[in-house]
């Protein structure tokens, strides 16, 4: 007797296991029973699971039987001509969906010639063991596995044309590529799911070589005139949003261009670029600083002394101001009202972003680098047909990496684009490198994809023949005039005067535990104290019992709540983060007594 | 040659350095000549040692903690001995650096008296010190429901093989206190054993055969694995499990080369250098063992501090730190609270001497350029009274 369950829950006995299983697949098959059920025979336990709960993993396989597949010549005949559907496949029986546990059950081929009498079912292709974004790295089959995951997940963070109603749009933090193309060494799944319609990288000329240490450690070399083409261009799109909120008291926000008696009003040059109704105008170049939106605040408290005083009801000022080094163009105003009926403006900055040092470029493959300089066409290395690379890969990115597939997209692409065809990459189904070499031969080049390179600068031929050939690069999102961050002075915290943490807040860096240790290692005592003194104070300390006294300003007079000013009251320099430990022992009921010796 | 010049300067220099110059002179070196040399050695050896101010602890503990961050392969297996695996990598620094009561993997290396070292009969001899209890030698332990005693059959291949005669079987198992044991005179092997409390139950039958079957009958108590292993020219045993004082008391027993890798119990035995010594010679075994390069007196100095007392103490709060005269650098270690009450109870003075407390008061810390001060003193007063 074998025990059945249904979702775990056991539900009766049945005799045959093996037989009722194969009874409950056959009529799901026929559709007598849900297509989502699925049923699995545990020989160890001798127990029959069914499942049709939610949220199981289920992947769809073609039906074998007696080592040939159900689905026919003919049924894909009937799917190009639109007579039938994938659907219908799922209907009749010929594909079923197969979620982790009845896959322990059967034996699944992974090609239609691996087929034996054993098999039950056939992978519909090859390369549905992967997912859409790892099916998108041409040639993946010849790659580890750690550099195609890099690979996909490097293709996610490439911009591109993400809809085609970006005009209309107000999203957050948003890139566009200028003139993205399609690849040309394709996989099948770029066909299937459309991706001409929203492309987002661009093909180039890749020559792979050293330039002068300007591409060591992943660094990539560009082509100034590549650039100036429109290589790596695009766009970036930032929303300014400003609400008219609502207070009690009937006080409300005022969208407009600030009175100059309202508190924290800036200058007048900061709001030049306002229009009467307090909004920026479309196309006006602003930079950090200047204000988009006008805005004033009703006071935030209004206490009886504010009432009788002069600067009662004094407006607040809360424009919308560009942050520190931001700049760009107003690209879209939009004045609307929010679900709550209050005044809604936004504003949509657009900033060009022309690829500079620092910016990060990826091939398909986990090859990720950013831009180690930038170089004129007429320095770059030229082959001896003319051609100067639009960016110089190192070499020495290979071997540790094994990324092959990277070099056969090269030749790849080098193919397509001579005979003026797309490339089929597509993961086990690819075109054979040998064919695509025997192709690159009858072009005229040689078979290996390297050609003669000449120097750039002095004309000399270089003795290496450099492999040179087209592939798809990908920008990435990450740009250094996003991250660039320095300060020498700057804001800092109200609690413990210490510099500001982050670049929003134009913070310092921080030197850390491990950092300080290499100074104390070295010696450099005095060194390390200036380089800690961010927070330093002059506290005066009473030398009677030992706390910190007070210092009046206006009498320029020194005196100790507790033992008055009678006492010997001295002037000490300690970090400020030292009198908040000291604070901090006091409510703890601990006294800090700070007993003073002449330090020399 | 000249020995009479070599001894004078003994307090001087390095045992090894004299030996070097010893074996490296010409030898119709001058006497002059050779104390020139010998001067000029003083002199470089001055120069190389290390200076007022350095920061010696902070440059072990980088150069120990580095290395670490590279460590792999946590455990070390010996062929074929499931059992006998010994903790490796950062586990076992931690282990020794931390100066845990009991360790993981407790090991020893016993060394043997030169005829047993030869390696002839070494199976018997390592067998003799594993921990062997009745149940490593029986056949079968049965409860005889009538009779209401316990049937136990010896497995006499393993006698043999553990060296061990029946009459000894017969001594530990009487020596079980409320029990009568007869030797079958039919068969050898089989031994009846009969509680002699009166009335006893099932339960309390089911209970002494749970006892018998942890009868020591020979060995040395805590050695759970042997391993005969040849090392150079001799046989050593390696094995799993440690027990010091028992093993050194062996008379087939190398004991000045018999070691343990149990620090408290090499402490305990040995005394608290041959500890340091074990702190030293264990870390250094896990940093070849990893291929890493540490210079020794960087794992001499943490050894120093671990030992300067009567037993090892691991560098904790509990141990190595807790001993900081610092109030300020302890409680920046961990558990502030703790130690801040404490140092508060007591009215304790924190005089600022050390590293951490002057920074947190951003103070120039006592090291390196920040070391030195005022040859001479002010006097107090004077400063005061302006």
């Amino acid at each position: 007797m074998t025990e059945v369950y249904l979702n775990s829950k056991f539900i009766g006995n049945v005799e045959q296991p093996q037989d009722f299983v194969q009874n409950v697949i056959h009529s799901r098959r026929k559709g007598e029973i849900s297509f989502n059920l699925n049923i699995n025979y545990n020989t160890e336990m001798d127990e029959v699971h069914i499942d049709n709960s939610k949220g199981r993993v289920r992947r769809p396989l073609i039906i074998v039987k007696e080592g040939k597949p159900i689905l026919t010549e003919k049924h894909i005949q009937q799917l190009e001509k639109g007579e039938i559907t994938y659907k219908d496949l799922v209907n009749q029986g010929v594909i079923e969906y197969v979620d982790a546990s009845e896959e322990e059950n059967v034996l699944v081929a992974f090609t239609e010639k691996d087929l034996t009498p054993e098999h039950t079912h056939l992978e519909i292709a090859p390369i549905s063991i992967m997912g859409l974004c790892a099916s998108l790295v041409p040639f993946s089959n010849h790659s580890p596995g750690a550099r195609v995951s890099m690979g996909a997940k490097n293709q996610k963070q490439a911009l591109g044309f993400y809809t085609a109603n970006f005009p209309v749009r107000m999203d957050m933090d948003v890139n566009l590529l200028h003139s993205p193309q399609v690849p040309v060494v394709k996989t099948v799944v770029n066909d299937v799911f459309g991706y001409e319609k929203h492309p987002s990288g661009q093909n180039i000329v890749v020559a792979v070589m050293s330039y002068k240490g300007y591409n060591m450690e992943d660094a990539i070399v560009l082509n100034k005139g590549s650039i100036d083409r429109g290589f790596g261009r695009s766009s970036y799109f930032r929303p300014a949003i400003i609400e008219e909120l609502r207070y009690a008291g009937g006080l409300t926000d005022e969208i407009c261009i600030p009175d100059k008696d309202v508190k924290g009003y800036k200058s007048e040059t900061d709001y030049k670029y306002l229009d009467d109704d307090g909004i920026i105008y479309p196309e006006a170049f602003v930079h950090e600083g200047d204000v988009v939106i006008g805005k004033t605040s009703p006071p935030r408290f209004l206490s009886s002394v504010d009432e009788y005083s002069l600067s009662a009801g004094t407006r607040r000022e809360s424009s919308f101001t560009m942050k520190h080094g931001e700049r760009g163009i107003i690209d879209f105003v939009c004045i609307t009202e929010n679900e709550e009926g209050n005044k809604l403006v936004q504003v949509r900055l657009r900033d060009q972003r022309i690829p500079e040092v620092g910016d990060k470029f990826t091939s398909r493959h986990g090859q990720k680098g950013v831009i180690g300089i930038i170089v004129p066409q007429e320095d770059m290395p030229f082959t001896a047909s003319g051609i100067t690379p639009d960016l110089i890969f190192s070499p020495h990115g290979i071997p540790s990496r094994m990324t092959i597939s990277h070099l056969i997209e090269l030749i790849g692409g080098k193919v397509g684009s001579l005979s003026g065809r797309h490339v089929d990459g597509t993961t086990f189904d690819s075109e054979s490198e040998e064919d695509l070499r025997k192709e690159l031969h009858s072009l005229g080049f040689r078979e290996n994809g390297t050609e003669t390179v000449y120097d750039g600068e002095t004309g000399e031929q270089y003795q290496a023949k450099i492999f040179i050939g087209d592939m798809y690069y990908l920008k990435l999102k990450h740009m250094v005039s996003n991250k660039l961050h320095a300060r020498a002075r700057g804001p800092i915290q109200l609690l413990t005067r210490q510099p500001t943490e982050g670049r929003a807040k134009e913070g310092g860096l921080r030197l850390g535990e491990m950092e300080k240790d290499t100074f104390v290692a070295h010696g450099a005592s005095l060194l390390l104290k200036e380089r800690f003194d961010s927070d330093k104070t002059i506290v005066p300390i009473c030398e009677g019992c030992g706390t910190i006294a007070i210092y009046n300003e206006f009498k320029e007079a020194r005196f100790c709540p507790l033992c008055g000013d009678n006492v010997e009251i001295t002037d000490v320099e300690i970090s400020y983060a030292f009198k908040l430990i000291l604070d901090e022992f006091k409510s703890m009921g601990i006294y800090p007594q700070l007993k003073l010796k002449t330090k020399y | 040659m000249h020995d009479e010049l070599f001894k004078e300067y003994e307090g001087k220099l390095n045992p090894k350095i004299i030996e070097d110059i010893k074996s490296n002179m010409p030898e119709k070196i001058t006497k002059t000549q050779l104390k020139q040399v010998m001067d000029l050695v003083v002199e470089e050896y001055k120069k190389v040692r290390v200076q007022a101010g350095e920061s010696v602890g902070l440059i072990s503990a980088e150069s120990i903690g580095e290395p670490g961050t590279q460590m792999t392969l946590n455990t070390f297996h010996y062929a074929g001995v499931a059992e006998m695996n010994v903790t490796t990598g950062l586990p076992r620094v931690i282990e020794i650096l931390d100066g845990r009561k009991s360790i993981s993997t407790p090991m020893m290396e016993i060394y043997l008296q030169k005829p047993y070292s030869t390696g002839k009969d070494i199976k018997r001899i390592a067998l003799s010190v594993k921990e062997t209890k009745v149940k490593d030698i029986l056949s079968e332990l049965n409860i005889n429901v009538v009779d209401l005693n316990i049937e136990l059959r010896i497995n006499g291949d393993k006698l043999k093989e553990l060296g061990i005669n029946r009459a000894t079987v017969l001594k530990v198992l009487n020596k079980e206190p409320k029990t009568a044991v007869r030797q079958s005179t039919v068969d050898k092997d089989l031994f009846t054993i009969r509680s002699t409390t009166k009335d006893i139950n099932l339960n309390e039958i089911y209970k002494l055969r749970e006892k018998i079957k942890n009868i020591f009958v020979q060995g040395i108590k805590g050695i759970t694995h042997v391993l005969p292993v040849k090392r150079g020219p001799e046989f050593i045993i390696m094995t799993a499990g440690s027990n010091l004082s028992k093993v050194l008391d062996l008379e087939f027993v190398d004991a000045t080369r018999t070691i343990s890798n149990d620090l408290f119990e090499v402490a305990g035995v040995l005394g608290i250098e041959a500890a340091r010594q074990s702190i030293i010679n264990e870390l250094f075994k896990v940093v070849d063992m990893q291929g890493l390069n540490i210079d020794k007196r960087h794992v001499m100095l943490v050894a120093d501090m671990m030992c300067y007392s009567e037993a090892p103490q691991g560098i904790t709060r509990y141990g190595v730190i807790s001993e900081k005269s610092s109030i300020l650098a302890r409680a920046s270690f961990e558990t502030p609270i703790k130690y801040l009450i404490e140092a508060a109870l007591v009215g304790e003075k924190d005089k600022l001497r050390s590293v951490v407390e002057n920074v947190m008061l951003n103070q120039a810390v006592p090291v390196g350029t920040g070391l030195p001060g005022l040859a001479v003193r002010m006097a107090e007063k004077t400063v005061k009274e302006n």
